[in-house]
């Protein structure tokens, strides 16, 4: 029905030598939960800058609400709002007075006391910002980015420093705002936040796009199986491919190092039994053997090779 | 189709109509972040210090230390004549108030964050300098009373006495630019501090603020006298009576200090406005 919120193409920003955004291209619905997500350093803020129209792209194009947020930014910025990661605080000033000073900024703020209750900072309106918690300067900052009623937020970092009952608040007030038609757009590095949370996910890797889906998609809706072997001893030359053989063409085998493999693929009762027949006839003794549903971290490894380590 | 027909209902409930979605006006968003960083100070009293008590005691220590050994030929003596020269110093250390302000905010993300909002971006620089001028005005109103106290007074008229204040503003408003370019250049509130001392305490007491020229070394007498702060020490002199009288060989500017300093008003301004501006928007681009 209507053009993608967000929409980027062919993406490129390098700082020095160091390609922070390689060729990205990927597009956000309208009133939709989108995460991006990534490895610290797969260029996921540079990305969200880039949106925002802090950054210039130096390749490739970046639309917003059909807007170019670099050269049209003083229409796009009343659309918008954003929450940093970190910051634009300063120490002193207390929280509540803080948000009106934002919403001040605005033409048609939303109630500041109204905004301030829903994100649970009640008691917290008048502790100058330095005392607060770093969930409590999260949800601050998260209702500034929302004071101003955009038709699209972006997130970075929601949920970074909070307690777990915080992330999950924020997350409810994230699925709110999504039912009110607004667009979110977050960055995570968090698995769980993404799987939980979003309609769809970018995975995006050294400033690439690796994979796009909804979470649902990405892990094949739960048929697809993972198991983890990690045996006592080195397994021999050529055992990937011989696993491979044994349990079929769908099913995809990564050795993630000398004792340890990764099993990804259509999955049943005689899987498992497989794999330790496997093991028996090539004299390597499991020392752990998990079968579980695939999860968004195995879908990672599976295309990067790498563990997400955060 | 946009979306401001959705009827966005957020977080209120039941159904909001979203109004149309505007930008707010250059001057409410300027006074919005004056009045910010005026709460900061409330928050922070202590960053008045530098306009409160460092002037008073700029006035009594230089009144009754110097006054005792330099004889000045006016009827309050050396402290009337002074505090023309410590209002003086005390504006063009605006610069130094904005400076800090600017570089502590770039610092902080706060400039970040003002610029995702959907404001123009000279409400920043606006807003700080309409809270800097402010700031002086308080400086400007303890240092005359305390001015009042010592036996300062006005001997002019209502006209004279408002011009000389209007002058001292008009001075705090182009060394906002000053501020502003430092501030922007600088990468912490450190280098800001050791930039600022180092060039504003030489030029603001190799002038005839605190001491006349007339017994300088002529070298030493020429630069005093060419400095701007001379002027504009001069004008307010002249303009509240506190003068004594003129040398016939001062320099040229101190012979209509009034204009010279209105003529450099706007020299500073024109020059250091833009490249303010140029340094600030190259600091924030990055």
């Amino acid at each position: 029905m209507s053009e993608p919120a967000v929409l980027i193409s062919g993406l490129e920003m390098q700082y020095g030598d160091k390609r922070a955004v390689d060729g990205l291209s990927m597009q956000v619905h309208r009133g939709s939960i989108t995460a991006v997500l990534g490895p610290n350093g797969a260029g996921k803020t540079t990305t969200l800058e880039t949106c925002e129209g802090y950054r210039r792209p130096q390749a490739g194009t970046v639309r917003v609400l059909g807007l170019d947020p670099h050269r049209q930014r003083a229409a796009l910025l009343p659309r918008i709002g954003v929450m940093l990661q970190a910051g634009g605080a300063w120490s002193g000033v207390r929280a509540m007075e803080m948000l009106d000073h934002i919403a001040s900024l605005h033409a048609h703020p939303l109630d500041t006391v109204m905004l301030h209750d829903r994100l649970g900072l009640g008691d917290c309106g008048r502790t100058p910002y330095r005392r607060l918690s770093g969930g409590q300067q999260q949800r601050l900052g998260l209702a500034m980015a929302l004071v101003g009623r955009p038709e699209l937020v972006f997130v970075d970092e929601p949920t970074a420093g909070m307690d777990p009952q915080a992330r999950r608040t924020t997350w409810e007030l994230l699925e709110e705002i999504r039912g009110d038609g607004v667009t979110v757009v977050l960055t995570t590095h968090h698995m769980d936040e993404a799987e939980r949370l979003a309609d769809q996910i970018h995975i995006i890797d050294r400033g690439r796009l690796i994979a796009s889906g909804s979470p649902t998609d990405l892990t094949s809706g739960g048929r697809s199986a993972t198991i983890r072997l990690v045996v006592t001893r080195p397994f021999p030359d050529g055992a990937p491919e011989s696993l491979r053989s044994a349990l079929g063409p769908e099913t995809e085998v990564t050795q993630l190092d000398d004792r340890s493999m990764l099993i990804t693929g259509p999955a049943d009762g005689g899987t498992l039994g497989t794999v330790s027949r496997w093991c028996e006839k090539h004299d390597v003794l499991p020392e752990s053997l998990t079968l579980g549903r695939a999860t968004l971290e195995d879908v990672f490894l599976r295309l990067t090779g790498r563990e997400l380590v955060t | 189709m946009t979306n401001i027909d959705q009827g966005h209902r957020l977080i209120q409930r039941p159904v909001l109509e979203r109004p149309e979605i505007v930008q707010t006006s250059l001057l409410r968003q300027s006074l919005s972040i004056a009045r910010r960083n005026l709460i900061h100070i409330k928050r922070m009293p202590e960053m008045l210090l530098d306009v409160t008590i460092q002037p008073v005691i700029f006035v009594l220590l230089f009144a009754y230390v110097f006054g005792s050994s330099i004889a000045i030929e006016t009827e309050a003596g050396y402290k009337a004549w002074l505090l023309g020269g410590i209002m003086a110093q005390t504006v063009a250390f605006s610069a130094f108030i904005v400076a800090v302000g600017l570089t502590a905010d770039l610092d902080k993300g706060i400039v970040d964050r003002m610029r995702s909002l959907p404001i123009n971006s000279a409400a920043v620089l606006v807003g700080r300098s309409m809270s800097s001028l402010l700031h002086s005005s308080i400086g400007l109103v303890v240092m005359s009373l305390t001015g009042l106290l010592i036996g300062w007074r006005i001997h002019t008229n209502v006209v004279d006495a408002a011009l000389g204040y209007l002058l001292l503003l008009g001075w705090g408003f182009a060394m906002i630019w000053v501020g502003i370019w430092v501030g922007s250049a600088m990468r912490s509130v450190e280098a800001v501090n050791g930039v600022m001392f180092a060039t504003m305490f030489p030029i603001t007491f190799l002038a005839n603020t605190f001491a006349p020229t007339d017994n300088m070394p002529t070298w030493l007498r020429t630069i005093a006298e060419w400095n701007p702060i001379s002027s504009l020490t001069q004008a307010v002199r002249e303009l509240w009576g506190n003068d004594q009288p003129l040398h016939a060989d001062a320099a040229l500017p101190l012979q209509h200090p009034v204009l010279a300093t209105l003529i450099w008003i706007v020299v500073i301004t024109a020059i250091l406005a833009p490249l303010a501006i140029r340094t600030f928007n190259k600091r924030t681009a990055s």
